[in-house]
């Protein structure tokens, strides 16, 4: 038998679940380049690593999404972190480690990680 | 269930079942396991998008990209490509008639941009076999407000505020049918749903049933707990086995969860539901046969009243609605009367399903407000006629319904407007016709219908109904006279006036309907003895042009019934007496020297 606390708790957890279904504008949308350079650089273990730690800090305004290539092949993996109203932030050479700091500190505390992007590589 | 980056909603409704999107389902599962997908991405079979025409319908999250007709074939490239790369499958994009390129996002599309989805919100959103994804999309929620915050009156109040009324026909208001049933005095009363969709070409019901079946039962419930009754009955039709499979996983599921039961929500309101099946005929859809359906007796009907409210189900209080009018209840509850109230027309508030069918691109469900033109279903949702052809009317309602005219296109479409012009918003079957279609023949059509169904319980319904078909056929096979039109149209009136139910009493529209708008169709059967849109095979002719034929003797050679004789180089010639009017031999000829006349 489930109380109405139990309806809301499910609501809550089903939403999150099935929540990028919905069209909202102001999610926060992390694309993985994906093309064959992408998989080639380690694309995939990078894109499982980003899901996995997503979903680990229940970060529900993130929707990650895959792209094709981005154009600097050479400094794949590649991510962009596109956040409404801010200016796209793309990190470069990314690991499964890098992956784990970008997710602690810029999606989930909205401190861009310096280090990683495109215009420190350079 | 884990953190998933993407979902692939796949359509498992009638349309896309029958165009293999099983196999669909399954070919992705395969193919996700290869590509080592399988623990974030999932493949979700939903109910119906409304495009049937276009399936089986594929729908990849969170980019929303909007696949149509995929085969078992495309999936590999889908997932190869889309799933893994990121990069959309160009040739696999739905695409819009008559638009330049391809459309990315199924909410992009004409098809969609005019719809409003209140009734079928959760169609080709949720899986409808799992509760908790109907829960995510409020499902239960309008049940418990009002157990827990509302009195039986004031959601009786709410109700009857938002100006619903019943999406079965009839247009009856939703609000006074739970007030009569909640005023009657018995500690037993019933709550059915009608389910028994009968109207050739209408499918909005088993769509909702199949996409969200949680809503009509939630719905069900909130009436129940309204008028006061503890039990309740969904009649559906055993033709919709995919309806039926996931309305009793629903009930199973609200079951499991304490939805149904004893004591819902720790509330004193406790209340059971059961599924009867019908055999499928067409009368058990009127609200007396049906009860008298589920009761176990031959499904007739019998004189109101007593209505049902008063005298219903085994002799109680009963109150019955169409499963389209329940889709609407939770979403009024959630969202109030006003906001429903606020859509539609003066008196006709909220949306409308409609199931456009005929001579139209989209074939499919679409749901608009109340009001909105014939002009913008055909031409906007529903993508204009296919080859060029001109819109020559538009059939509402089924059989019980009328036709409406290229005059009256511009009509915002509610009831008030509707039963002006001589048709009904019905059930809302919408068939789409072209200069090709014959009005006679199309009332002719439906009168063949009725008669067919007929449960034959009253005369004027049963020998009426058989007596118009009669003279459809004498007047289509050109022997018909002017006193015939005056006979139907004298035998229509009759009829409409003394036929038990509202089968006998509607089945006559489509031929008042027909004379109305389209009389010089009748007489040009009658007194030409010419069918002007070239239907009717009696009246036909089919002739070759000497003038333009070569003597290839290619008809000659197609014509099933050796019909057509004639010299090679030289003008051939048709055997009216053995020329079966099959239209072969035109689509042979290159020269467009046959003609039909």
């Amino acid at each position: 038998m489930k109380s109405l606390e139990d309806l809301k708790k499910i609501r809550e957890e089903m939403q999150q679940k099935i929540n990028i279904r919905t069209g909202d504008e102001n999610r926060t949308r992390v694309v993985v380049g994906m093309a064959t350079c992408g998989i080639a650089a380690g694309a995939r273990p990078v894109l499982a690593a980003l899901v996995d730690e997503v979903s680990r800090r229940k970060l529900q305004q993130v929707t990650v999404t895959q792209t094709g290539c981005i154009g600097v092949c050479r400094l794949e993996p590649i991510i962009e972190v596109l956040e409404p109203g801010k200016e796209k932030v793309t990190y470069v050479k990314v690991t499964e480690e890098k992956v784990k700091k970008i997710v602690s500190e810029h999606l989930a505390n909205g401190r861009v990680v310096e280090e990683y992007t495109i215009g420190a590589a350079e | 269930m884990s953190f998933v980056r993407s979902h692939v909603l796949v359509c498992g409704g009638t349309g896309c079942t029958a165009s293999d999107s099983p196999k669909v389902i399954a070919e992705f599962e395969k193919q996700f396991a290869e590509f080592k997908l399988s623990d974030e991405v999932r493949v979700i079979k939903t109910g119906c998008f409304g495009l049937c025409a276009l399936g089986p319908i594929v729908v990849v999250y969170p980019e929303g990209t909007f696949y149509s007709s995929i085969k078992v074939e495309d999936v590999k490239e889908i997932v190869s490509e889309h799933i893994l790369k990121g990069r959309l499958v160009e040739r696999l994009l739905y695409k819009e008639a008559g638009a330049e390129g391809h459309t990315h996002s199924l909410n992009d599309t004409q098809f969609y941009k005019k719809q409003k989805r209140i009734a079928l919100r959760g169609c080709g959103v949720i899986n409808p076999e799992e509760i908790d994804e109907a829960i995510a999309y409020d499902g239960y929620r309008a049940l418990a407000t009002c157990l827990t915050e509302k009195s039986r009156e004031e959601v009786i109040q709410i109700v009857t505020a938002s100006g619903l009324r019943g999406r079965g026909g009839a247009g009856f208001p939703t609000g006074m049918k739970w007030k009569f049933a909640a005023a009657a005095e018995d500690p037993v009363k019933y709550v059915c749903c009608n389910a028994d969709e009968g109207d050739p070409g209408a499918f909005m019901d088993r769509s909702v049933l199949e996409g969200n079946p949680h809503s009509v039962i939630e719905a069900m419930e909130i009436a129940a707990y309204a008028i006061g009754a503890a039990q309740g009955y969904i009649y559906i039709r055993a033709e919709y086995p995919i309806a039926v499979q996931r309305l009793k996983i629903a009930i199973d599921q609200a079951k499991e969860y304490g939805f149904l039961g004893k004591n819902i929500f720790g509330t004193d309101f406790s209340f059971d539901l059961e599924i009867r099946l019908g055999a499928g005929a067409f009368v058990c859809g009127e609200e007396t046969a049906l009860l008298a359906s589920i009761e176990g007796h031959r499904g007739e009907p019998r004189p109101r009243p007593p209505f049902p409210a008063v005298k219903g189900l085994f002799g109680k209080p009963t109150l019955l609605n169409n499963v389209e009018t329940y889709a609407n209840i939770p979403w009024i509850i959630n969202n109030g009367a006003e906001a429903f109230a606020a859509i539609g027309t003066e008196k006709s508030k909220g949306t409308k399903v409609f199931a456009l069918g005929g001579k139209i691109t989209n074939t499919g469900l679409v749901e608009i407000p109340m009001g909105t033109t014939l002009r913008e279903i055909v031409e906007e949702i529903g993508g204009g006629i296919p080859n060029g052809k001109k819109f020559k009317a538009a059939q509402t309602g089924g059989p019980s319904g009328g036709c409406i005219p290229l005059s009256l296109i511009d009509t915002p479409l509610d009831y008030e407007n509707m039963a002006s012009i001589g048709s009904i918003i019905g059930s809302g079957g919408l068939i789409v016709m072209d200069e090709d279609n014959c009005m006679v023949d199309i009332a002719k059509f439906f009168l063949g219908f009725t008669t067919d169904e007929s449960c034959g319980k009253c005369s004027p319904c049963r020998i009426g109904t058989k007596r118009m078909h009669d003279i459809l056929e004498k007047i289509t096979v050109g022997k018909g006279t002017m006193e015939d039109i005056a006979l139907l149209e004298e035998l229509c009136t009759h009829i409409k006036e003394n036929a038990l139910c509202g089968l006998g009493q509607t089945a006559p529209n489509p031929i008042l309907s027909t004379l109305k708008h389209f009389r010089h169709e009748y007489e040009a059967h009658v007194i030409d003895k010419r069918c002007p849109a070239g239907i009717c095979k009696d009246l036909l002719q089919y002739k070759i042009l000497p003038e333009k034929c070569a003597g290839c003797t290619a008809c000659s050679r197609v014509c099933p019934a050796n019909a057509i004789t004639g010299e090679v180089k030289n003008p051939h010639v048709i055997d009216q007496a053995k020329c079966i009017k099959c239209g072969t031999c035109v689509q042979k000829c290159k020269f467009e020297a046959i003609i039909k006349e």
